[in-house]
């Protein structure tokens, strides 16, 4: 079969699972490596179908540690890699992903958030991995998480994840959850020359002149493909621009450095939020993932009781839109954060709010998605 | 417009894919807004089973059931476990092969059964209960159009029982007129 398999125009009714494996492919994913686990599986298992039909290769792996070093080894292969995975899988990853960014490989793993800690609840819904997505490997870095709320971005999103990653070449998360994986909606995949790309960047410089590690001023080193005559050492060692190991404090703070300030200098270009009603409003939800569906039928409920309300979602977690919640603490008197863990993001609104907002946590253990009046009330306890 | 439907059964009756169907007619062929979000037992297939659907002409931002206006009950279980939760002026459809009702549910304004199993089962394949049980629900609701519905499961099923299962839907909106006719007979009757 050919490639132009690889975008399914078209109007479909899919879910999330499926359509982030579709935004895969439309991106020009053409290697999955990873281990099915609920409620991820259906992405495994749609590329395990669909890649043969685009040339591309799916590897089911030994585990989730495997996975990520597959995905990362494709990458310098010269393919668009990806992976997906839920709660002890996202775990097993996490030194790998480290690996990622300290090699600066662009990829994309895609973690369906399920109840944990440990195997928790597989089949049900958690959003308690969001802290882990940016601080889970250890080490000094950056990370972009996005957070769709629906099918439809799960698509658009993951295609966004592949870009960025390009972009800054590094591996992206897509911080999605059980109800947007299993949920199923319309997703409208649009003709191929309407997706927008990011191609990887590549050097023009022959193989004597490169410099695999060297920057320019967007702090993004340009990549070759393995294969085509270049001879680069690439290691998780801190490395110079070279490539190779030198471990002492000067190379480290040149290294460690650029990693985090290619993302921190983008932060405003990287982030993305939508606001609904947060002008003039006295309280803001602040929300990601299915969570946000939720707090919107909180929000009708309390503007229908006349409260100036409005809600901010978090369409990217990672960077965290800091500017915008200091502004908007010095015009509301409170946040409300409803999330499905017992305090993440939470605190991240409360450091920029910096005791200018009360900012009111509505926890939830997992399981379920919150009940809308849990929020409403408290919105009406910010206002009291 | 914003309804609320439940299809509940056991696993491997296909009650996710009458869902399935059902939300891709509406959001796909009927120019409404759908969602469906499914919960079923760690196995597959004989536990408990349920799927919720929602289309409205809006967006739909909450995609549960809160409001349970049309219950799809294809098991005694998923009957006993949801029928009390049903919405006072709501649809309550039954296979009649698989749910015997005691006590008509006070809140249904609408109570209905359809041979659903055993008509699959003389179509040839009993498999095809569920898509019986779709054309029915359609057929008394008129939730989506019927055409919309047609195109759904000619799209959704396996390649090769598109003809089979459009069938068993066309019987299911027989059986839809017959009770519907019933109904309202019946409504004549009581207000007199």
């Amino acid at each position: 079969m050919s490639a132009k398999h690889a975008v399914l125009t078209g109007e479909h009714f899919m879910n999330g699972d499926v359509a982030a494996a579709e935004g895969g492919l439309a991106a020009g994913c053409t290697f999955f490596g990873g281990y099915p686990i609920t409620p991820a599986t259906e992405v495994a298992e749609r590329m395990s179908e669909r890649l043969p039909e685009v040339d591309g290769i799916y590897i089911q792996m030994e585990d989730e540690i495997a996975s990520m070093c597959a995905i990362l080894g494709a990458a310098w292969g010269g393919a668009k890699s990806m992976t997906s995975t839920s709660g002890p899988g996202f775990s097993l990853m996490m030194e790998n992903l480290g690996l990622g960014f300290m090699t600066e490989t662009p990829c994309v793993l895609v973690n369906v958030q399920r109840g944990g800690p440990s195997t928790g609840l597989p089949t049900l819904v958690g959003q308690q991995d969001i802290m882990q997505a940016r601080w889970g490997s250890h080490g000094d870095y950056e990370v972009i998480a996005l957070a769709p709320n629906s099918p439809q971005e799960c698509f658009d999103l993951t295609i966004e994840a592949f870009n960025l990653s390009e972009q800054y070449r590094m591996p992206v998360l897509v911080m999605t959850d059980e109800v947007i994986g299993h949920m199923t909606e319309k997703v409208v995949i649009p003709p191929p020359e309407q997706i927008r790309l990011t191609p990887r960047r590549y050097t023009r410089r022959p193989p004597a002149e490169y410099v695999p590690f060297a920057t320019g001023q967007d702090l993004v080193p340009e990549m070759i493909k393995f294969g085509e005559g270049y001879r680069v050492h690439i290691t998780g060692l801190t490395h110079d621009e070279r490539g190779y190991p030198v471990i002492n404090a000067t190379e480290q703070a040149k290294l460690v450095r650029r990693l985090v300030d290619k993302v921190r200098r983008n932060a405003e270009r990287i982030l993305r939020v939508e606001e609904d009603g947060t002008d003039g409003a006295e309280v803001v939800i602040v929300c990601y993932g299915i969570t946000s569906r939720v707090a919107q039928m909180a929000l009708e409920l309390a503007r229908r009781k006349r409260k100036r309300v409005g809600l901010m979602r978090l369409v990217t977690v990672w960077p965290f839109p800091e500017a915008r919640i200091r502004e908007l603490a010095r015009q509301v008197r409170g946040f409300v954060v409803p999330e499905i863990n017992l305090g993440q993001i939470v605190y991240e609104v409360e450091r920029c709010a910096a005791g200018q907002a009360r900012t009111l946590l509505v926890p939830h253990a997992g399981g379920d998605v919150h009940p809308p009046e849990a929020i409403l009330r408290a919105i009406e306890e910010v206002l009291s | 417009m914003r309804k609320e439907i439940r299809i509940t059964g056991f696993g491997g009756q296909g009650i996710v894919l009458a869902g399935y169907i059902l939300g891709k007619a509406a959001s796909v062929y009927d120019q409404k807004s759908a969602t469906l979000v499914q919960s079923y037992g760690p196995e597959a297939r004989g536990s408990a089973c349920a799927a919720q659907v929602v289309i409205a002409t809006d967006k739909i931002h909450y995609p549960y059931v809160r409001h349970q206006e049309i219950l799809a009950a294809m098991s005694q279980e998923g009957y006993d476990s949801h029928s009390g939760k049903l919405e006072p002026g709501g649809t309550l459809l039954y296979d009649r092969d698989l749910v015997e009702i005691i006590e008509r549910p006070p809140s249904a304004a609408l109570l209905a059964g359809v041979p659903a199993t055993r008509t699959a089962e003389k179509l040839g394949r009993r498999m095809a209960a569920n898509i019986v049980m779709l054309g029915f629900l359609v057929g008394c609701t008129r939730i989506v159009k019927k055409d919309a519905m047609r195109e759904a499961v000619r799209t959704s099923v396996p390649p090769g029982t598109e003809e089979f299962n459009l069938t068993a839907l066309e019987r299911g909106f027989t059986y839809a007129r017959e009770a519907m006719r019933e109904h309202k007979q019946t409504q004549a009757k009581e207000s007199g």
